[in-house]
């Protein structure tokens, strides 16, 4: 019993990890320009694409750092030709630009790299199991919640002692005053969706080493993003990774329980937290808009 | 942070002796379509779908475009009509009129209770709250197995014939027969739909939408306005659900899916959110292009997505925007 859940609870931990990593690009984005980025999922699905078409020559190791840098360089592109054009207007419109762009990417994956599951090959020493008692924790699941550690810390890192990064969050309480303190918020706002998407693909690298590649592999993750949002607070990215991992374990821990009620829980934690505390766990009372 | 449009509210005015041409046109055009539709190489399913899929369209624009507040989790509320009527139909008894009284109820009663959630936040926010709740619906359906089917959708029902006094309506196995009972519900609906609109309740929605801090001031309880806007608008959605159930003969969980929630938004959008006969011929012009796309490529993905993207970038005012813009100029 002790292993089942102390399993659980692991893999509640691994997937409520890339809740948060998903969840923070998307909070990120959501509150320095208040648009929803429908297609975060599919900038997750690209960067494992992009892996798997890097491993060969760039080695596991190489495509893992390359591969989110991409991503992040198309999230730029992306956010000059298309998301730009929207900010200011009413919310329907970003949310139906980044719906379309969805619908478009995991079209384009699927045309490009076919619709069945592709693998992404691991380095040897990854894949091997903890230990013998332990087995179900591989290598790997160490690395990928490592991993994701380092890139929250180096996010809040960058969000708090970095020139840019306390501009993104002055940003978000008030853009109106940045922008007449002389700071080119158009710049700031490309910049910002650029990071968000790089980290959307730097977790698809690393799901993609656990559960392969497929054109929707993004699509399960939207929806718990979201909640952790929600969950944790509009406006607080501290919020956000406590919600990622609070409805990660929620839905393992059900899992001992009862599994087919694993994914409706993170929708009965949503309804009790709109319930009694509508900003969020962590959300600040302002930023209830 | 209150992201309001500017735009100043677009209202078809044309002169007073030629009021009731628009409307009648379109109603000639919905009569008798079962009678042009084959000459463009349609058919009659293919208007029936439009005159649902617009309804459903029609009801989510009360709440985007006349109450200004932006569901993205219709959907729900339209499946749940379906599964309502298609599980009556399948298990308590084989009657049309039943069928669609309890679909509507269905989705209309879970709009109801969701929407005293969901109207605690606003802007993009209660976007993302309604687009979480409708998922909730969409995982039900799709994972309670033993009574909605799951994945492969609910089958095993089909329309009953109609019984109206001592006559009686093939709608089972004649399309233009049932097209015509679609079309006199879409008639009712569209009048209750206008008459609220019309109402001292439907000019204060239009108050919150053009203004909500001043509709505050004025003593208007806003967020029980939404509430009731939104489950108007839901009970609405769940009546063209159940139309649509009883069109196909079959519900799936993708009727419950945020991608056709989506796919509700553009046609509103598409067609002119402030106009009241815009989302019909959103639908209208959506439904035919992704029918005849998804028929000459596997691709349609791409190409449905392309044209979510040009209407946002390029037409974002809609068909009916234009045209009284260009209008009133």
């Amino acid at each position: 019993m002790a292993q089942l859940i102390l399993y659980n609870v692991t893999n509640g931990l691994i997937i409520g990890a890339f809740y948060v990593l998903m969840a923070l690009g998307l909070a990120l984005i959501l509150n320095l320009s208040n648009v929803i980025n429908f297609a975060h999922g599919n900038f997750l699905a690209l960067g494992g694409y992009l892996a798997f078409a890097l491993s060969p020559t760039l080695g596991y190791w190489g495509a893992l750092l390359v591969s989110p840098l991409l991503v992040g360089l198309v999230g730029l592109v992306v956010e000059r030709v298309m998301i730009r054009r929207v900010y200011g207007r009413d919310p329907v419109y970003s949310l139906l630009l980044t719906f379309g762009l969805a619908f478009i990417m995991q079209d384009l994956a699927r045309y490009i790299w076919g619709p069945n599951g592709l693998p992404l090959g691991l380095p040897d020493a990854l894949s091997q199991p903890l230990s013998q008692s332990l087995f179900f924790i591989t290598w790997y699941r160490v690395f990928m919640v490592a991993v994701v550690i380092i890139a929250v810390a180096g996010l809040f890192a960058f969000l708090r002692r970095t020139r840019v990064g306390i501009r993104i969050r002055a940003g978000t309480l008030d853009l109106e005053t940045v922008a007449a303190l002389g700071i080119n918020v158009q710049l700031l706002r490309t910049f910002n969706f650029a990071i968000g998407c790089l980290i959307a693909g730097l977790s698809g690298v690393l799901a993609a080493g656990q559960i392969g590649l497929n054109p929707n592999m993004g699509d399960d993750l939207l929806m718990p993003s979201f909640i952790a949002i929600i969950v944790g607070g509009v406006g607080s990215l501290s919020g956000t990774l406590v919600g990622g991992l609070l409805i990660g374990v929620a839905a393992a821990l059900t899992t001992i329980v009862y599994p087919s009620a694993s994914e409706a829980v993170i929708y009965v934690i949503m309804a009790i937290v709109l319930l009694l505390r509508p900003r969020g766990l962590l959300g600040e009372e302002g930023m209830l808009t | 942070m209150t992201a309001t449009t500017t735009t100043a509210p677009i209202v078809i005015r044309p002169p007073r002796q030629f009021r009731w041409l628009p409307l009648a046109t379109i109603w000639i055009v919905l009569l008798i379509a079962p009678f042009w539709l084959p000459l463009l190489g349609g058919y009659t399913a293919l208007a029936s779908r439009i005159l649902v899929l617009g309804l459903a369209a029609m009801a989510l624009n009360l709440l985007l475009g006349f109450t200004g507040v932006l569901s993205f989790g219709h959907a729900a509320y339209f499946g749940l009509g379906a599964y309502g009527a298609g599980l009556t139909l399948k298990y308590l008894a084989p009657s049309t009129p039943l069928a669609i009284v309890l679909g509507t109820m269905l989705g209309g009663l879970a709009g109801m209770l969701f929407g005293l959630l969901i109207v605690r936040r606003r802007g993009v926010y209660f976007a993302m709250v309604t687009i979480a709740f409708g998922q909730i619906c969409y995982y039900i359906a799709y994972s309670w197995n033993g009574l909605t089917g799951g994945f492969d959708g609910l089958r095993g029902f089909s329309r009953q014939p109609l019984h109206l006094g001592p006559l009686l309506i093939d709608i089972r196995t004649d399309g233009i027969a049932f097209y015509y009972f679609l079309a006199a519900l879409f008639a009712i609906a569209v009048a209750l739909m206008g008459f609220i609109l019309r109402s001292p309740f439907g000019r204060t929605l239009l108050a919150i939408r053009e203004n909500e801090r001043r509709a505050r001031f004025l003593g208007i309880p806003v967020e029980q306005h939404i509430w009731i806007s939104f489950s108007i608008s839901c009970f609405f959605t769940a009546f063209a659900g159940s139309l649509y159930a009883l069109l196909n003969n079959f519900a799936d969980p993708m009727a419950l899916h945020y991608s056709l929630s989506g796919e509700f938004v553009i046609m509103a959008v598409m067609g002119g959110m402030r106009a009241f006969w815009g989302p019909l011929l959103g639908a209208a012009v959506f439904v035919s292009m992704q029918d005849y796309i998804s028929s000459m490529t596997v691709n349609w993905m791409s190409f449905v997505g392309l044209i979510f993207v040009l209407v946002v970038m390029f037409f974002p005012r809609g068909l009916l925007g234009v045209v009284v813009r260009r209008n009133g100029k």
